[in-house]
């Protein structure tokens, strides 16, 4: 296991160091291994997807250091895959239009793109199909339900193999019954192909089905308060939300969640 | 199938123009101060060879202008959209610009280019290119930030996010804005052939209203009006038929 993520004693603030406001992110340090599928979780506004923004390279920080594959992050990175609580799909492509967006402007892609299409038309068709989405390619976004609009988003995040998946509250806005679904719709994707995960949520259960360690964050300005591993087997199942392990886990990150809030 | 909202349009016009020629007819309002619809129509059956003639040539004057304004609107609202700097510089000029009654630039342009066609033309473009330029920079400057950091985070480069992003986003903007403009643009050409036209229905009603004829004014007015609702139509097709995606499963998605 190597770190592929590090923040190092980073600090935040909207308009720059010397502005008035508070830090976003205050002295956050962690370590990140490849592979790993890591949760955040802290109360609303607390600066969490400040922490995306900063491991992305779009918005960089004012002091500490942040090295993803052993680099230094100065510049926007170009082998994530991002999604959020909206699923953003552009409505005048089709569901299959919008996967291959990433293929047709990546750096890595877009000089190879008019060249391997029919390629990457079988391989964005299989990721579909591995999220329940064969034989919507052709509908519109609108035509689509709120949970396969997200499911949608997932694949375009993932269809560039990107090394780097960062999530911001991606299933926030979707019933119970959804969300719940596309935790393992995520979950058996990353348990496939193995990529690095940044997972920005407020649902404590979410968190801890899905990671393999959650990161309390506290609120403004956003300091790592709490770390802890989630050694449950996988692949967890919504029937394992229910054992006492996950339970008692949800609990003690509540606690934490409430020492937070209340601070 | 005929349905009352299809209906609707034609029982308003329909009703609008029978409680006008009600209204004449009880009142017994006198032609030279308000012509009844029967009137006018018959001052158009009477004098359309005339009416006919100079129709077209305010149709064409119309659309040269109007053309331009779109190719000029287009390529302003793409630079003001995809620039904050742009933007912030310009947009004071242009709404200034946008407040100047365009009767006034008709006296300045006479000058420049002379009486007739070339300043109904600049006319109609003057005041048509407005909506097009703040139509298209609005769709391109609410572009969704997370959309642009998906772009962005994929190493994309500025142009592919304008034009794989930026430029289909803002057709729906653009694609309304040309509705209100060719109407508009009707207007620009109809007020400079009134103050300085040797030609087109400007200078038809100014000359007709001036010999009291005014069944035919108004005869010019429904005509000028039914380009534009024709016109309007038209746009509206174009508009569900290139950007039907922005409305949502309407019935021609």
């Amino acid at each position: 296991m190597t770190a592929f993520v590090e923040l190092d004693q980073v600090t935040m603030t909207y308009g720059g160091a010397g502005s008035d406001t508070t830090p976003a992110v205050a002295d956050a340090s962690l370590t990140i291994n490849r592979g790993e599928f890591v949760a955040m979780v802290g109360p609303s506004g607390c600066g969490k997807s400040s922490l995306l923004k900063i491991v992305s390279g779009l918005m960089p920080a004012d002091e500490g250091i942040t090295r993803v594959a052993g680099e230094a992050v100065i510049r926007p990175l170009t082998m994530v895959g991002m999604a959020f609580q909206n699923a953003t799909l552009l409505p005048w492509r089709t569901t299959l239009e919008n996967v291959l967006l990433p293929l047709e402007v990546s750096r890595t892609h877009r000089a190879t793109f008019r060249r391997k299409k029919a390629e990457h038309i079988e391989a964005a068709r299989s990721l579909l199909k591995t999220v329940g989405l064969e034989g919507y390619e052709d509908h519109a976004p609108y035509e689509l339900s709120g949970g396969m609009q997200q499911r949608a988003s997932l694949c375009r995040a993932l269809i560039h193999a990107p090394d780097l998946l960062l999530l911001d509250e991606p299933f926030a806005a979707l019933d119970a019954f959804t969300r719940e679904e596309l935790w393992g719709v995520l979950q058996d994707l990353w348990m496939q192909r193995k990529f690095t995960v940044i997972l920005v949520t407020h649902d404590l259960r979410e968190a801890v089905y899905l990671a393999d360690r959650v990161y309390v964050v506290s609120k403004r300005p956003g300091r790592i308060v709490y770390e802890r591993p989630v050694p449950l087997a996988r692949p967890r199942t919504l029937e394992s939300t229910f054992d006492q392990g996950f339970v008692d886990l949800v609990h003690k990150l509540r606690d934490h969640i409430g020492e937070v809030r209340a601070s | 199938m005929i349905t009352p909202i299809k209906l609707a349009p034609w029982l308003a016009t329909f009703g609008l123009f029978a409680v006008w020629e009600l209204v004449c007819r009880l009142f017994s309002v006198p032609e030279f101060i308000l012509p009844a619809p029967s009137a006018a129509i018959a001052a158009l059956i009477e004098y359309w060879p005339a009416i006919w003639q100079n129709a077209f040539y305010t149709f064409w004057v119309t659309m040269v202008g109007f053309a331009l304004a779109v190719v000029f609107g287009l390529a302003l609202g793409l630079v003001t959209g995809a620039s904050a700097l742009v933007y912030s510089a310009i947009y004071p000029l242009l709404v200034g610009f946008n407040s100047i009654p365009k009767v006034a630039i008709v006296p300045v342009l006479v000058v420049w280019f002379g009486i007739g066609t070339i300043p109904a033309i600049l006319t109609a473009f003057t005041i048509s290119f407005f909506p097009i330029v703040v139509n298209v920079a609005t769709g391109l400057a609410t572009l969704e930030p997370e959309i642009r950091d998906v772009m962005r985070s994929l190493g994309a480069r500025k142009i592919d996010i304008l034009l794989k992003v930026g430029v289909p986003r803002s057709m729906p903007y653009f694609f309304a804005s040309l509705k209100v403009a060719i109407t508009l643009a009707f207007v620009g050409t109809v007020i400079s052939e009134t103050v300085a036209g040797n030609g087109g229905m400007g200078h038809l009603m100014l000359t007709a209203s001036s010999s009291f004829r005014v069944p035919l004014v108004f005869a010019g007015l429904l005509v000028i009006a039914a380009m534009g609702v024709g016109m309007y139509a038209i746009f509206a097709l174009v508009e569900r038929r290139f950007v039907g995606w922005a409305f949502r499963g309407g019935d021609t998605g």
